[in-house]
Order: C-alpha cells, then sequence, then structure tokens
C-alpha cells in the first residue's frame, strides 16, 4: 500500500471495519496533536530527555559518581566538563544524564498511581453519592487538609527513605485533588441521558463507571497531571534533601539543586543546569498536556 | 394470558422527601393493549416524562402497581424486563455518549443482552433504522440531530423489544427530519409488532401515531380519549379543550 | 426602516476541517428593526450558526466574514472581545437551542439566575432573587420558589426551556435572538412564552430574532419570515404572504408537519432538488 493510499484509508469517512475505524480515531489525534506546534516542542523535547536517559552511559563523558576533589566547582566548559563540576568535583553534564533516568522513574510512577487513585475515588463518590461520598469526600478532604510535603514526610518517615517509599508517599498525597476532579466531572455525568440509557441495556455500576464514566474524566486529570509534574519533582526533590527520598551520592535532579543551593551566589551553574532540567521536562509535560486535551476532547460544540 | 401489555394502577411518583417532597405525578391508571400506540400529551411539567422513567426504574420513588410486558414491577427491574422494555429519550444531543462510535453504543447493547453475532446484526439493525453502513464508526458529534435520534432508537430496538416507551422523540428535530422518523415509527411498528408509549406536547404529532391518548394536567391523568373522539373535538375535560383549542389554532392560521 | 438595530451584510460562516471547507452559511444578508424576524429551515441550514455568529460565538476552526456586521452602528466585526461581553447578555442576548447543555449542571437554577443577572447590574442578592421569581413565573413557571432550589437534571425538558428563556430575558436585552426556543413546549404554554416575547418588541421595542423549524407557529408570530437552505436565503416573505410563499421547499416544510385535523397514513419527507443549493440567496433587508 502506497502511503496516498494508506492515509486515504485512515482518512476515510466511511471506515469499513472496527479496526480501520480504531486506526483512524488514533491518526486523526495525531494529526490534531501534530498540528499543535507547541505539544510537537513539547512531545520532542520529553523525547530527548527518555532518550538521553536511555543511552546515558553512552552519553555521558564521565562516571557521575566519580568525585574529584580537585576539580571542584569549576565552570562550564572547564577542562572537559561541559556543564561543570559540583562541590565534590562531579561531572554535573554526566550527573545529569543519569538523573533524567531517576526523575522519569518518580514522574512517572507517582503519574501512574496518583490519577489512578483519585479516579477510583472520585468516580465511585460521585456516582455512589449518599453515604459513600460523604464519607469518600471527608476523607479526601483530610487529606487535603495537610501540606503535601508534611504528610509525605510522615509517610516516609513510616514507610522508610527510599526513592520507592517517596514515589508511594508522593502518590498517596497527591490523589485528592485528581479524586475532586473526578468527582466534579462524575457528578455532571452521572445525571445524563446517555448514562441512564446504559443502565435501561442492563449495565451494572462497575460497568458504567468504567466504561462510561472514566473515558470523560480523564482528558481532565491528564491536564492536570501534567500541570503537576513540576511539583511532584520538587517534592520529590524536598524528600531527597531531607534525606528522606534518594539518597546523596545519586544523582536526582531535585538534589543536585538542593545541594548546589549552598554555592548559588558563587557558583551559580551548580544549582542552575539541574534547574532547568526540571524546568524542561515540566514544561514539555505542561505543552503536551494541553495538545493532548484538545486531542482528547470530545468535539461537542456543533450544537 | 390477556394482551395487555402494559397496566398501569394507582401510580404516585414524588421527589424528594420530607418538607421538599414534591409530587410529580398522582394517581395516574391507564393501560394499553398489545400492539397499541398510546399516547400522553399534556402541560409542560406535568409528569409525562416522569411515568415513562418510572416504568423503565429510572425513578426508585414510586408506590402503584405496574405490571408492564407480564411483570409485576418491583424496585428493581430485571434483566429480562430491559430485553421487553426499552426507552428514546427526549433529548437526542445528551442521550449519546459523546466518545463512543455508533458501532460501540449498539454492540455494548447488544452483549449486554447476551446476543451473538454483533457484527452482522449491526449492519441489518442500522438499516432498520435508515441509517447506511457509512454512519456505523461515527461519533456523535458528526451526526445531525436526526440521525443520533435514529442511532438511539437503534440502541433501543437492539434487543428487539416489544415495547417501546418514546419521550418526545421527534421535538428536538425539524419538521422534515420529524416526519421521516415519524414514518420510521410506523412501520417498525407494523413490521415487529410494537407496543408504543409515546410522550409528546404535540397533538398533531401523537394525533398521528396513536390510537389513544391520555391527557395530563399537574401530575394527574385528567382524562383519556380515542383519537377519533380528539378529531371530532369532543373532549369532555376543559383542559383537553383547551388544549384542542389552541393547537388547532395555531395549525389552521396559515 | 430608517434605523435597524442589526445590519447584516453578505455573512459567511466557514468551518476549515481536513477534508475541505465547510460552508455553514453562505452570504446572508438582513436587517432587523424593532421587529420579529423568524429564520426557519431545516436542520444544518445554519440558522444557529448565523445567530451565533452576530454574538461572535463561532469557536476556531470556524470563521467568520461579512461585508459588516453592524449593531446601533457600532461594527461588531472590529469590537474587542471584552466589548463583546459586556453587549452579550446585556444588549443583545441569545437563548441556545440546547438548554439543558447551555446550563451549569452543578449549580441550581437560582443561583444561575441570580449570578447572570449580577453581571450585568449591580444589585442586591435579594433583589435579584424577587426579579429572577417575578421572570420564571412569567414564563409560567409553577411554584417558581420551588424551581429555583433545583438542579438542571431535575426540570423537566419544556422547564428547562423556560429557565433559559427567563434568564436571557432577565437584563431586558434590545436585541434577542431566540433559537429555538419553544421546541419542548406544549402549545399552551408555548403562547404564554410567545407572547411574553411579544410584548417585549411591542413596548420596549426589542428587536427579535426567531429562529424555529416550524413554518407554521413563525408564520402566525413573526412579522417576516427568512427560509434557509444550505446556508442560504432561499425566500423571504411578509408572514402574512406566507401562503403565496413559491419555492418548493418552503411548501415542502409546510407539508412535513402532520396535522391532527387531516390525518395521512404517511408524512410527506422532503425531497431535495440539487438546484436549491445554487441558487443565489435572497436579500431579507427592508
Ligand atoms: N430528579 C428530579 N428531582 C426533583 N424534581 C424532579 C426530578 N425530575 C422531575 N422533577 C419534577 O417533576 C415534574 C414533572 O417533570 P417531567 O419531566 O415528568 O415533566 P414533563 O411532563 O415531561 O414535561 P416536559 O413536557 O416539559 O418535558 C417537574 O415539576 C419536575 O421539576
Ligand atoms: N464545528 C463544526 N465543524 C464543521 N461543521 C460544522 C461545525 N459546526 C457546525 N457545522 C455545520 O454547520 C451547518 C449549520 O449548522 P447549524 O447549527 O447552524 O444548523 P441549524 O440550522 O441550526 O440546524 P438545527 O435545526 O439542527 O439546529 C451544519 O451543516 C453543520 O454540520
Ligand atoms: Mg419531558
Ligand atoms: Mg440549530
Amino acid at each position: 500500500m502506497t502511503t496516498a493510499n494508506l492515509r486515504d484509508w485512515l482518512l476515510s469517512d466511511a471506515p469499513t471495519s472496527r479496526r480501520q475505524a480504531r486506526f483512524a480515531s488514533w491518526y486523526k489525534g495525531w494529526l490534531t496533536l501534530r498540528s499543535n506546534t507547541l505539544a510537537m516542542v513539547g512531545l520532542i523535547v520529553l523525547a530527548l530527555i527518555i532518550l538521553a536517559a536511555i543511552f546515558a552511559p553512552v552519553l555521558a563523558t564521565h562516571d557521575p559518581y566519580a568525585q574529584d576533589l580537585g576539580q571542584r566547582l569549576l565552570g562550564a566548559g572547564h577542562s572537559g566538563h561541559l556543564l561543570g563540576t559540583d562541590s565534590l568535583g562531579r561531572d554535573i553534564y554526566s550527573r545529569l544524564l543519569y538523573g533524567a533516568r531517576i526523575s522519569i522513574y518518580i514522574v512517572l510512577l507517582v503519574a501512574m498511581v496518583a490519577p489512578l487513585v483519585g479516579l477510583i475515588v472520585g468516580t465511585v463518590s460521585g456516582y455512589a453519592g449518599g453515604w459513600g461520598d460523604v464519607v469518600l469526600m471527608r476523607i479526601t478532604d483530610i487529606f487535603l487538609a495537610f501540606p503535601r510535603l508534611i504528610l509525605a514526610l510522615a509517610f516516609v518517615a513510616a514507610l522508610g527513605a527510599g526513592i520507592e517509599n517517596a514515589v508511594l508517599a508522593i502518590s498517596l498525597t497527591a490523589w485528592p485533588p485528581y479524586a475532586r476532579i473526578a468527582r466534579a466531572e462524575t457528578l455532571t455525568i452521572r445525571n445524563s441521558d446517555y448514562i441512564h440509557a446504559i443502565r435501561l441495556q442492563g449495565a451494572g455500576p462497575f460497568r458504567i463507571v468504567t466504561r462510561h464514566i472514566w473515558p470523560l474524566c480523564i482528558s481532565s486529570l491528564v491536564i492536570r497531571v501534567t500541570l503537576d509534574m513540576a511539583g511532584i519533582i520538587l517534592t520529590a526533590a524536598a524528600l531527597g534533601f531531607l534525606g528522606l527520598g534518594a539518597q546523596p551520592p545519586s544523582p536526582e535532579w531535585g538534589a543536585m539543586i538542593s545541594e548546589g543551593r549552598k554555592y548559588i551566589l558563587d557558583y551559580w551553574w551548580v544549582a542552575t543546569f539541574p534547574g532547568l532540567a526540571i524546568f524542561a521536562i515540566s514544561l514539555a509535560f505542561n505543552l503536551l498536556g494541553d495538545g493532548l486535551r484538545d486531542m482528547l476532547d470530545p468535539k461537542e460544540d456543533t450544537a | 394470558m390477556t394482551d395487555t401489555a402494559i397496566d398501569i394502577q394507582n401510580l404516585d411518583v414524588w421527589f424528594g422527601s420530607g418538607r421538599d417532597r414534591s409530587v410529580a405525578v398522582s394517581q395516574a391508571r391507564f393501560a394499553v393493549e398489545q400492539g397499541e400506540s398510546f399516547g400522553i400529551v399534556g402541560e409542560s411539567g406535568s409528569g409525562k416524562s416522569t411515568i415513562l422513567r418510572a416504568i423503565a426504574g429510572l425513578v426508585p420513588t414510586w408506590s402503584g402497581d405496574m405490571i408492564v410486558a407480564g411483570e409485576a414491577l418491583g424496585p428493581r427491574r430485571s434483566k429480562a424486563f430491559y430485553r421487553k422494555v426499552q426507552m428514546v429519550f427526549q433529548d437526542p444531543y445528551a442521550s449519546l455518549h459523546p466518545r463512543q462510535t455508533v458501532d460501540r453504543v449498539l454492540s455494548e447493547a447488544m452483549g449486554l443482552h447476551g446476543l451473538t453475532d454483533i457484527d452482522s446484526r449491526i449492519p441489518r439493525l442500522m438499516e432498520n433504522v435508515g441509517l447506511g453502513p457509512s454512519f456505523r464508526f461515527r461519533f456523535p458529534h458528526q451526526l445531525s440531530g436526526g440521525q443520533r435520534q435514529r442511532v438511539a432508537i437503534a440502541r433501543a430496538l437492539a434487543c428487539s423489544p416489544q415495547i417501546l416507551l418514546l419521550d418526545e422523540p421527534t421535538s428536538a428535530l425539524d419538521v422534515s427530519v420529524q416526519a421521516e422518523i415519524l414514518n420510521l415509527l410506523t412501520d417498525l411498528r407494523r413490521d415487529h409488532g410494537l407496543t408504543y408509549i409515546m410522550v409528546s406536547h404535540d397533538l398533531g404529532v401523537v394525533g398521528h401515531l396513536c390510537e389513544r391518548i391520555a391527557v395530563m394536567k399537574q401530575g394527574r391523568i385528567v382524562e383519556v380519549l380515542d383519537v377519533e373522539t380528539m378529531r371530532r373535538l369532543e373532549a369532555a375535560d376543559p383542559y383537553t379543550r383547551q388544549l384542542l383549542d389552541s393547537s388547532i389554532q395555531s395549525s389552521r392560521s396559515v | 426602516m430608517s434605523d435597524p438595530l442589526l445590519d447584516v451584510e453578505n455573512l459567511r460562516v466557514s468551518f476549515a476541517t481536513r477534508t475541505g471547507i465547510i460552508e455553514a452559511v453562505r452570504g446572508i444578508s438582513f436587517t432587523l428593526g424593532r421587529e420579529r424576524l423568524g429564520i426557519v429551515g431545516e436542520s444544518g441550514s445554519g440558522k444557529s450558526m448565523t445567530g451565533r455568529a452576530i454574538l461572535r460565538l463561532i469557536r476556531p476552526p470556524g470563521r467568520v466574514e461579512a461585508d459588516h456586521i453592524t449593531m446601533h452602528g457600532e461594527d461588531i466585526l472590529a469590537a474587542s472581545e471584552a466589548r463583546m461581553r459586556q453587549l452579550r447578555g446585556g444588549r443583545v442576548s441569545m437563548i441556545m437551542q440546547d438548554p439543558k447543555f447551555s446550563l451549569n449542571p452543578v449549580m441550581t437554577v437560582g443561583q444561575q439566575l441570580i449570578d447572570s443577572l449580577r453581571a450585568h447590574e449591580k444589585l442586591a442578592r435579594s433583589e435579584c432573587r424577587q426579579r429572577a421569581i417575578a421572570m420564571l413565573d412569567e414564563v409560567a413557571i409553577r411554584d417558581p420558589e420551588r424551581v429555583m432550589g433545583l438542579y438542571p437534571h431535575e426540570v423537566s425538558g419544556g422547564m428547562g426551556q423556560r429557565i433559559m428563556i427567563a434568564m436571557m430575558l432577565l437584563p431586558g436585552p434590545e436585541i434577542l435572538i431566540a433559537d429555538e426556543p419553544t421546541s419542548a413546549l406544549d402549545v399552551s404554554v408555548q403562547l404564554q412564552v410567545l407572547d411574553i416575547m411579544d410584548q417585549l418588541v411591542k413596548n420596549r421595542g426589542m428587536g427579535l430574532i426567531f429562529i424555529s423549524h416550524d413554518l407554521n407557529l413563525v408564520a402566525k408570530f413573526c412579522d417576516r419570515i427568512a427560509v434557509m437552505y444550505a446556508g442560504r436565503i432561499v425566500e423571504c416573505c411578509k408572514a402574512s404572504e406566507l401562503h403565496k410563499a413559491q419555492h418548493p421547499y418552503t411548501l415542502g416544510l409546510l407539508n412535513a408537519v402532520p396535522d391532527l385535523e387531516h390525518p395521512r397514513p404517511r408524512l410527506e419527507v422532503l425531497q431535495r432538488d440539487p438546484a436549491w443549493r445554487e441558487a443565489l440567496s435572497v436579500s431579507a433587508r427592508s
């Protein structure tokens, strides 16, 4: 099949099979995303960061853990250190590359756990209504009432230090806003005629919530998650700083910033480069999230 | 068994409780024969939709006796009930899930009713309601109001029910599409021997499709009369007469 | 008429899609004085788009073009977004076609009415409440106090529509665009609602654009009628002269309505002629 043929097949007004329809809707989604320049910038930046993380051993010029006190706090470009060195003489460029692995790992884990918990709690409480709703929402409120870091601290203190526990703690503190959003969406959806209609086909609550309500909540959650990415990385960093997240020699970006903070006035690059990395990844997530929303949103404005 | 499809006695429906309690339907009673088409007309807000929703099991707060398709209804509806009774909603813009294609809507309905060879049934069903195969994978926002209403009718017909509850199936549609849908409903009834209860505020529409008509006002059925009586303008109740007058007036003027 | 409230010349609305450009409105012209102008046509003929274009409510990828759209001599196409927000809901209101879609599902009807009134006038809450209740009462809603406390899904189809109407009439607009405002109402309530609009036109000199697909209704209620097909006006006449209408499309619309007094086994369905599409738009200026 030539590309022109393929394109026609994908964009056909009247797909003939379920498979064609599915590919067509993915392809159309991709076209929407592609026509959004900013989202594409976000996607490319993210892809680059992920590639950098994967190929860190190839791209790195130094061992990220190798200390060389003689070369400490060198400026960018000095004696083969592309982005300079930190207070222990470690190459910042190489550490950033390896750090990308940890940061992406944290972000992805949190991004998978927290919205999922929020989605489940929010939709169940919104759809069930009554007492279930009241109880679930009060629990959510309790979680919301604590500052996130303090709560995370408490969890980590209970679970023990380490990246996985930090992730768990952050996820456990990050879900309430998602639950709120999901519940609000569910409240607007649950009385609509199409939900009534599927009930009349004999569908049970489990099916309705997972197959009919979730798809409609996901787009607003995606936006919110991408907006929260930066916050998640920084919370992880703060935990690391307090000695409860990623442990010192590991090149986690947040930990690198907090380390560099001591020297910010005289040796700006130590904190700035990891900061730029965090900035880049969160901006990329935001831009991509915006594009994803356009892609996921139902085009309901023809009325 | 006699051939009474729907028998409703002393139906009360209310919303809220305590001080907020408001009664939407009180002491409604009527019976519909198998294969009959029964219309409900009346004031806006008089509880027409509420009666249909109570029959369909979408309103839990009711009392009275309802026997539908040989089944005495309790607080819950069985799966078998939904294979016999289906409903089409008032607003075609709100009754389709915005993220699901026609195919998904219909196949899910069939799947829930335990039907097999869904793939070959869907085109047949769509043809039944006058939708070509090109509509199969469209999303609701790619359909016009009339086409959406056809999809909603197809979904209701997916399990070959005996009884269709139609809540103003054409009020959101333009007159030419309304004519198409009304013709479609006539054909479907003839071909499949369906029983209809149709709610509408338009006497012309109800008169076209139904044999007997209940007139509602403020939650009560004030009169049940057949179409011929209505055409002869021999209504007993003053409200019915007023309704007839104004609708005759508005259709005669030109 | 000397000074039209609204003057629209060669309005076009188009949507660029991947498969090409869809022209929803293709060059229509009309004026609106202190009168009732009816726009009829089948579904998809561009009636709603015309209404939305006047309020500049068409979202991308939709594009609005016109030689001019002036409201009281003020150019709408050139107005800033802030100015438009001021106009919308204040001097021009539009009753949207889909009431339940236009109401916020998680706010009570009363809150929404009060908020919309307060957005345009500096009034005390209690006074807003009074006026909102009075307005609901005017649109023939039973027990308005109760309805103020209901959520949109708790009101019936026709009540939702009347709530929308009440909301739009509250600020006392100069121009009202009513998009199928009475499609879910029974005849007697319909007459009452039409009566309110009528009063506003007669007493306050409001200009009304009444969009509907019910030719009979429009003929009864409006002063002038523009019949739209495929984004153009195919026929325009005084309402009183509708029986002289020539266009087969207009006649088709008239014939598709089921009539209580003259039952027919089958209703006539419009047979569309491709030539109608190409015919030039008729101007509805007065
Ligand atoms: N979920 C609900 N909670 C509270 N009141 C409700 C609810 N649903 C309906 N009602 C009330 O019940 C009454 C009857 O509503 P219903 O929808 O049956 O009217 P209808 O006859 O279908 O009117 P229309 O022709 O306007 O659709 C209305 O007063 C409405 O406010
Ligand atoms: N976002 C969009 N993209 C492409 N086409 C659109 C879009 N929105 C509307 N249209 C098209 O514009 C045309 C006019 O639509 P409009 O809503 O004005 O019809 P209408 O006359 O109000 O019909 P109805 O009586 O059904 O409300 C339709 O053919 C529709 O398909
Ligand atoms: Mg109703
Ligand atoms: Mg419209």
